[in-house]
């Protein structure tokens, strides 16, 4: 059993790419069908940065961005976050609206109510499938709350899973993932943040502990 | 005149002319200090209310306990009258909306707390304070004033 997060090896941070890889990869392909059109992703990146850091991954501490946050229970307990710039978000939101007839808009300040729903359950959906493709692999379980959707700066909304991981280290893990649809870009990160014991878990199941 | 950033688990002091500044402040603390007949002035960005309940607390940044008291003594090496602190405090945000009473979703509010209590116990007056809600703050503390600035995404500003 590792005590601390600083303690991980290269085969852990491979083995937690590989997760983030399934994971993704299943969430992706729900987000192409929701919005009927192909997505690429790039591999995961498993990042331990300091707390300083943590804006940067987003382009700056004070950039507005989209989080959406699903807390979970189960053998793995801890969050998810689904992150990303209004600009992403608008082009997912119209995507998503315009197949089911409804109308779009430029607009990247202002989401209407119907709007930010429609980017809550696009956040659900992504994590909601992640989170199966990896309970799958790892055979534990890892259910998601209901989604909750928050708009502001980046350093803001990171310092929830930032905190999670304060508990147990002086930095924290990022396992991110960008994804690209083809015709229309629109990029976001992917964030599975474990609590300590749950890390201790999804090893174990692969036995690399 | 400095401009010193203080960033997450991170804690900072400045003389007369400066300015401290915390990008950002989510569900985490931003304590600040300020003595009038100095202008020295400290900042904390603190992430957790409680050194004591946590294993691994050798950065005494990130608690709000060992931070308040790391940053008096700081201020005082650099020529500030201990008696003289007072207290501002912004952030301890609920950035997600959850309607529940998980403890690590209500980490703002405990850290705001925790914050009052201390001060409190060390006798050092709050000031004014702009925290809890659910948005994110960038804050600014000015050392010719003692004033803070406080920036936010659609709530406008305001100094305290």
């Amino acid at each position: 059993m590792f005590r601390n997060i600083n303690q991980l090896n290269d085969l852990h941070f491979d083995v937690l790419k590989e997760i983030a890889n399934i994971g993704v990869g299943n969430a992706i392909g729900a987000l192409s069908e929701l919005i009927s059109t192909q997505v690429k992703m790039t591999v995961p990146e498993v990042k331990f940065l300091k707390f300083n850091e943590v804006g940067s991954i987003l382009g700056g501490d004070e950039v507005i961005v989209f989080g959406v946050l699903v807390n979970i229970h189960g053998d793995i307990n801890g969050m998810m976050m689904f992150l990303l710039r209004p600009e992403a978000a608008r082009t997912l939101v119209n995507s998503m609206l315009e197949g089911m007839g409804l109308g779009e808009s430029d607009c990247l300040d202002e989401f209407n109510e119907m709007e930010l729903s429609a980017l809550e359950e696009i956040g659900n959906i992504l994590c909601s499938s992640y989170l199966g493709a990896m309970s799958r692999f790892i055979n534990k379980s890892a259910k998601p709350f209901p989604p909750v959707l928050a708009r502001d700066m980046a350093a803001a909304i990171l310092s929830v899973p930032a905190i999670e991981f304060s508990k147990m280290s002086d930095g924290v893990l990022f396992i991110d993932t960008v994804f690209e649809t083809q015709e229309k870009n629109a990029s976001g990160i992917f964030l599975l943040v474990p609590d300590f014991d749950s890390f201790g878990t999804i090893l174990s199941a692969l036995g690399v502990a | 005149m400095n401009r010193v950033m203080v960033g997450m688990a991170d804690m900072n002091i400045t003389k007369d002319p400066g300015v401290l500044i915390t990008l950002g402040l989510g569900s985490c603390v931003g304590i600040c200090l300020y003595d009038p007949t100095s202008k020295v002035a400290g900042m904390a960005h603190c992430m957790l209310p409680d050194s004591t309940q946590i294993m691994n607390n050798d950065n005494l940044a990130k608690f709000v306990d060992t931070a308040i008291i790391r940053l008096i003594n700081d201020m005082g090496r650099a020529g500030a009258n201990k008696r003289a602190i007072v207290a501002k405090l912004a952030g301890g945000a609920q950035m997600f909306a959850f309607n529940s009473t998980n403890d690590s979703m209500r980490i703002g509010d405990r850290n705001v707390d925790a914050s009052i209590k201390i001060l409190k116990e060390l006798n050092i007056p709050i000031k004014s304070m702009d925290v809890r809600e659910n948005y994110g703050r960038t804050i600014e503390l000015h050392t010719s004033t003692g004033i803070l600035n406080i920036k936010t995404i659609g709530k406008g500003t305001k100094e305290i």
